[in-house]
């Protein structure tokens, strides 16, 4: 058995919502070199929607392919369903991951949160 | 597709293959047994001990069949380390990069006891005879210092720290599972008392490697059983891998200047390559390096999403970043010749052997290169350091 699901695979391969948003709404950074993974995610949102999200990841490929997954599940959802985003959501979306990479998944997970967090102390301020 | 994984193992040679052959389909008796045909196989092996000492200097009655190097790594330490210990001396000497067959088992004896004192290896990766000689102590059991590092290649001096156990009377091993076949070994020049190999690593079948051990050095037994190898190792040899391992060997050490040759041109033009990326690096010295290792360390990106997109172009590599280690850190080698841990994430190791070509190469270079620049365009570190938020780490 390969190491990574066919689903992880072509999120690595071919990951959706690369890139980043100038003025971002909100921007999420979690993880540290050390480790050697770092997620940015920058969200657009309107009307409490999230209109468009991107992503930039220093990772593994199950870094790489949970990002892009994450993405891909919270883009044209409203924020209050997004917080309810779980790592184990990601996780079952992409079919799996092995037991030592689950922690790629907590910080998709942790890293849109804290791109939302951003997002409501941003519109605090205004 | 294109192998340059050398190091963790290597296509076994339609020589050696069809040296095994007739001790699978007719030669097959257990060479213990007492009727000819049993002997027939005996014989053979007999043989392939007296190739393998010849290959290393040794005598026949100096080789141990084990199951791998490994196994020889275990059984020469904990049998020096049992000897020491009969004259109450638990010191040992090693270094922070050895394999985990041999820092394991260090491990093991520290716990029952041992004091173990691991050298520091150099930006450079390699010890010196020096640190050697100034660690040695009066309760000092054993030196055991590997030929050339499985990951950045580094080659030590052996001979010189031969040389240097042999004045003060310490039993020396050496972990020549990466240089057996690719460097010249003399175990009586080179003042060795233990040494390990792996038949694998030259073209030979995997499970199956030697154990050197000089005369005198009385072995302790890792797997208890019947009076193979002359009581040190009970089990059935495994003979058709045995046969094996001393064709590949006798092959390997036949043709290794031309191999090295070869190898060296294929290995510098590689580096040349990768050298060209930007704030990239060389692990271990440019020199004193196996003639097919080339070991890199790219900043701002992870090696396994780097070995996923090599897979896909064909390309068979190794990384030392966590995420290809199943732990959290990366590779001991790399931190222990000074690299910080985000530049060791970025770990790159290819290994060659003689049957790569100069279009392997070349393929090589231009795949790692595209790939270290698609995951630096996708990476927030990489950014960062390019807006000046963070700090380059490797200038070149």
């Amino acid at each position: 058995m390969p190491l990574y699901s066919a689903k992880v695979m072509d999120h690595f391969r071919n990951p959706r919502n690369v890139g980043s948003i100038e003025n971002a709404d909100g921007v999420g950074e979690v993880g540290n070199a050390v480790c050697g993974d770092i997620m940015k995610i920058y969200l657009k949102i309107d009307d409490d929607i999230i209109t468009d999200v991107k992503f930039e990841t220093f990772g593994c490929g199950s870094a790489i392919a949970s990002s892009s997954m994450a993405t891909e599940m919270i883009k044209g959802k409203p924020v209050s369903e997004v917080l309810q985003l779980t790592n184990k959501a990601v996780t079952e979306a992409l079919d799996g991951l092995p037991a030592h990479k689950l922690h790629c998944s907590v910080l998709a997970e942790e890293a849109i949160k804290a791109a939302i967090e951003d997002y409501y102390k941003k519109s605090q301020v205004q | 597709m294109i192998y340059a994984d050398n190091a963790a193992t290597t296509q076994m040679s339609e020589n050696v293959i069809k040296a095994m052959l007739p001790y699978m389909e007719k030669i097959w008796g257990n060479p213990s047994s007492l009727y000819s045909f049993g002997q027939q196989a005996k014989d053979a092996m007999t043989s392939a001990r007296e190739q393998i000492a010849n290959c290393i200097g040794a005598k026949a009655e100096e080789i141990y069949f084990t199951s791998g190097g490994s196994e020889a790594d275990n059984q020469a330490i904990i049998s020096a380390a049992k000897i020491g210990a009969k004259k109450n001396k638990r010191h040992i000497i090693s270094t922070a990069f050895e394999h985990h067959a041999v820092l394991h088992t260090l491990d093991k004896l520290k716990r029952e006891g041992f004091e173990i004192e691991l050298l520091d290896v150099h930006e450079n990766g390699i010890v010196t005879p020096e640190q050697v000689k100034n660690a040695i102590r009066a309760d000092t059991a054993l030196v055991t210092i590997m030929y050339a590092n499985n990951e950045i290649g580094t080659i030590q001096p052996i001979a010189e720290i031969g040389a240097v156990c042999r004045a003060a009377k310490v039993i020396f091993h050496t972990d020549a599972v990466q240089a057996a076949g690719h460097l010249p070994i003399d175990v009586k020049a080179q003042n060795v008392d233990l040494l390990s190999i792996s038949a694998h690593k030259f073209h030979g079948p995997k499970g199956t490697g030697a154990l050197y051990a000089k005369k005198g050095i009385q072995l302790v037994n890792i797997i208890e059983g019947g009076a193979q190898e002359r009581g040190k190792r009970g089990g059935t040899e495994n003979v058709p891998a045995i046969i094996g391992m001393a064709t590949a060997l006798s092959d390997a050490c036949a043709n290794m200047a031309e191999n090295n040759s070869k190898l060296l041109k294929l290995r510098e033009r590689l580096i040349d390559g990768l050298n060209k990326i930007p704030h990239s690096t060389l692990n271990g010295d440019a020199e004193k390096r196996l003639p097919g290792n080339v070991s890199f360390c790219f900043e701002g990106i992870e090696g396994e999403a780097l070995l996923l997109h090599l897979d896909d172009k064909g390309i068979c590599a190794s990384s030392g970043s966590a995420c290809t280690s199943g732990s959290l850190d990366p590779s001991h080698v790399l931190l222990a010749i000074g690299r910080q841990h985000e530049i060791a994430h970025g770990s790159l190791r290819l290994t060659l052997s003689e049957t790569n070509t100069e279009g392997d190469v070349e393929k090589i270079i231009a795949a790692v290169a595209e790939v270290v620049e698609y995951l630096r365009s996708i990476s927030p570190l990489w950014k960062d350091k390019l807006i000046g938020k963070r700090e380059f780490i490797l200038t070149e």
